[in-house]
């Protein structure tokens, strides 16, 4: 019991610290842990970024930024913890870069009018922005990640995959499971074969997925893997001597982090992308001049580049976006939770300004509006090449089935207002 | 000095058997209640609540419940986590079933539900004892959390494969869902932490609880004199899932809201709530709340002073809690096997004869 009220004292301490005027994007972040090696890049990227902003302009419309880091774990409970210790401050916008976190903090954040945006992960269905007010996950979700490898797939088959076997490998999670649904509906338009093989947390046995894959032969294999999960695969996708071109990860199953471990036989991998990769952008000469070398670089500051990195970036990069159509609308610097999330409402991403950005082509053009949270969802191809160690595009960005996504998204999300009790609407 | 009996005189047995024979520790024991009940309720905010008291209240009811298990009947069991999930996913379904139910009724039908489950899983230690039986409760944790992830009729059929509390009350107070005051989450748990405590405590004071500790001490001997291994095992095995069962149907319900088999209710939640009793001390009540608080606490602690204070990176913090808890398991097991409830113990001792220890 001393113990207790002696650790409560300290904390006493520090939550009544002052609150700052400043613009505060806390980074749920993990760097330890199975997934570490998939969150660390994108926290530097994500932290990097924030930096940039404030050596070079001076913060966002004047405002400097405080990126306050909470290390999660990719741990849920811990998530929740770094939530709740980081939301008095005046946090406006919360990227917990897991969906099971995002699940968890939807209704919390939600309550407390605090958005969320999960880009390229979380909820799904909370691409309907009438029924999810505060959650937005734009530019792309898993949905089209899934509708994007089976187009992918079709324009390599001339548009025909009748018969053909796909196996699915997923972290036996809420991530993992949520492109099911869209890629069972794809296999009734398309009549190919889908193999489901679920891998448990942390992602580390899968000798018996990969045995399976083996003795049944699919003709592709389509990974949703994360951390660890995915050094794991590519190396047993190796070692059965499994085709590595017939083989596509998600956007979170390809980083140079997943591929290195398996060496040279990593070469030909391919994985989904909503966003540029590489160092060949203007910015990263401003990253180089203001973060890197005044010493502010996050982390290890060895993750400059790399795809996670890139993501971190574009995250950070959509968030100030954000933050400057906030306080262009509401005409002050000093901007709340609440007007942070008419920004990201209003948020409108061209060619012209990413240029501007030092983002030329970075990423697609989009417009978030109150109907739609989740952006074009333009799903491009990238693949490994071992020898120069570098991902390279091989598929432009192009449109997924939004027919059939729309459908799924306003399904699930009537189903989620009902269960809450939301009446949708834009007011 | 403190702790005194001198000048005490107790006139009846009932008196004289009370949980806290001394005035002192009585008064103390009534003081942190007022302070629980009528003072914190008033104070809390979301931070405190949902980062501190709730992990707390819940884990010591987790705690409590494996230490009737391993700590007072010598049954060791990996399979706790698992239990959790029982009760997670039980309170889940009736929630979902009977939404005009009161919370109450649900968390303790939870608490039924998986005693039933405990009790099915603890056939096999009339049969088996010490790392067998951790063993065969390592196979429960396992089958049960792939049960949980298998058979889509436990998550309602979602597309995630979570469950997610919906909003429900007790006499019109919300517990679950995001729109609940502070306050009430915390009293809900603070109610049920009580009641556990108090009823595991005069159980293990009672006939049913020495039987368990003559099973635990030896086992053939208790058979002689009497103690029917049957009843005594099972019944250990039943109580003690019922209060891991409630700490799981409110660890998913009024903390998290939202919970995945996998990663919730893991081997390392087993271990978790192990090593709470381990370093808080077996075979003690109040053992289970000061192994719940040290391990809640430790991290919470520990990432202020490391991160908000000493500006250190959150990864080093994070690695250097693994290391801290580790070494002082490590260092409890060699210098104070009966944790941190023997600590105080002792210190009770000293304080009584203090000032002249002699």
């Amino acid at each position: 019991m001393k113990m207790k009220f002696a650790t409560m004292a300290v904390a006493a301490v520090m939550a009544a610290g002052p609150v700052m005027a400043d613009l505060v994007f806390p980074s749920l972040s993990y760097r330890t842990g199975p997934y570490a090696a998939s969150g660390i890049p994108f926290a530097d990227g994500y932290a990097d970024y924030f930096t940039l902003l404030n050596e070079r302009d001076g913060g966002i419309g004047g405002a400097k930024i405080r990126v306050p880091e909470c290390e999660t774990g990719y741990n849920t409970e811990k998530g929740v913890e770094c939530y709740e210790s980081t939301k008095g401050e005046g946090a406006l916008v919360y990227q917990p870069l897991s969906t099971g976190i995002t699940y968890q903090l939807i209704p919390k954040a939600t309550a407390d009018g605090i958005p969320i945006h999960s880009m390229g992960y979380g909820r799904t269905s909370a691409a309907n922005g009438k029924v999810f007010r505060d959650v937005f996950n734009y530019p792309a979700n898993y949905w089209d990640g899934a509708s994007g490898a089976i187009n992918y797939l079709l324009d390599e088959n001339g548009d025909d995959i009748k018969g053909k076997k796909i196996a699915l490998v997923y972290h036996n999670s809420a991530y993992g499971k949520e492109p099911i649904r869209t890629l069972e509906e794809l296999q009734k338009t398309h009549g190919f074969e889908l193999t489901l093989l679920p891998v448990d947390h942390p992602g580390q046995e899968q000798k018996s997925q990969w045995l399976q894959i083996r003795r049944e032969k699919p003709d592709y294999v389509i990974m949703w893997g994360w951390g660890v999960m995915n050094q794991v695969a590519i190396q047993e996708a190796v070692n059965i001597r499994y085709p590595m071109e017939n083989f596509i990860g998600v956007w979170w199953s390809g980083s140079e982090a997943d591929v290195i471990p398996a060496g040279a036989a990593a070469n030909g991998y391919k994985a989904l992308t909503f966003h540029g990769v590489g160092k060949d952008y203007p910015i990263y000469d401003d990253i180089q001049k203001y973060v890197v070398d005044t010493g502010k670089a996050a982390g290890a500051g060895d993750q400059i580049g790399t795809v996670q990195y890139n993501r971190g970036m574009y995250a950070a990069m959509l968030a100030a976006e954000a933050a400057k159509t906030a306080q262009e609308i509401h005409g002050t610097p000093d901007i709340d939770a609440k007007m942070m999330r008419d920004g990201m409402e209003a948020l409108e991403i061209t060619e012209a300004k990413m240029a501007a950005l030092g983002l030329p082509n970075f990423g697609p053009e989009f417009k978030v509006s109150c109907e739609e949270h989740g952006g074009p969802g333009l799903v491009g191809v990238t693949q490994w090449d071992a020898a120069a160690g570098t991902w390279n595009v091989i598929s432009d960005y192009k449109p997924t089935d939004r027919e059939l996504i729309s459908r799924l998204v306003a399904e699930d999300s009537a189903a989620y207002a009902a269960e809450n009790n939301i009446e949708p609407g834009c007011n | 000095m403190f702790y005194r009996e001198a000048g005490e005189f107790r006139t009846t047995y009932k008196e004289d058997s009370q949980t806290f024979p001394i005035r002192f520790d009585r008064w103390r024991y009534y003081f942190v209640l007022f302070v629980a009940i009528c003072v914190i309720p008033f104070m809390v905010n979301d931070y405190w609540v949902n980062s501190i008291f709730l992990p707390f209240l819940i884990y010591a009811i987790a705690a409590i419940g494996l230490n009737i298990l391993v700590g007072y009947c010598g049954q060791v069991s990996l399979g706790t986590g698992g239990f959790m999930a029982v009760g997670a996913y039980a309170c889940y379904k009736l929630m979902t079933a009977f939404p005009d139910v009161s919370m109450f009724i649900h968390v303790i039908l939870a608490g039924v539900i998986t005693a039933g489950v405990g009790m099915l899983f603890g056939l096999p230690s009339l049969r088996i004892k010490g790392f067998y039986l951790a063993v065969a409760t390592l196979a429960a944790q396992f089958f049960l959390v792939w049960l949980f992830n298998r058979v889509p009729w436990f998550y309602n059929y979602s597309a995630s494969g979570q469950i997610n509390a919906p909003e429900r009350d007790t006499f019109g107070i919300l517990i679950t869902g995001p729109n609940t005051e502070a306050w009430a989450t915390y009293v809900f748990c603070l109610i049920f932490t009580v009641v556990s405590a108090i009823i595991a405590r005069n159980l293990t004071r009672g006939s049913v609880g020495r039987k368990w500790m003559a099973i635990r001490d030896m086992d053939i001997a208790a058979e002689i004199i009497g103690v029917n291994p049957l009843t005594a095992k099972l019944s250990a095995f039943a109580i003690s899932s019922f209060f891991v069962g409630i700490s799981g149907a409110l660890f998913f319900s009024v903390y998290l809201g939202a919970v995945e088999v996998g990663e919730a209710f893991g081997i390392n939640k087993s271990f978790l709530v192990l090593f709470m009793i381990i370093i808080g001390g077996l075979g003690s009540i109040f053992g289970s709340f000061a192994g719940a608080a040290f391990l809640v606490l430790l991290p919470v602690a520990l990432k202020v002073v490391g991160v908000d204070w000493l500006g250190w990176p959150t990864d080093i913090v994070a690695h250097l809690q693994l290391v801290i808890v580790g070494a002082l398991i490590i260092v409890f097991l060699i210098a104070e096997p009966h944790g941190i409830a023997q600590l105080w113990r002792v210190t009770k001792e000293k304080l009584r004869l203090w000032p002249f220890p002699h």
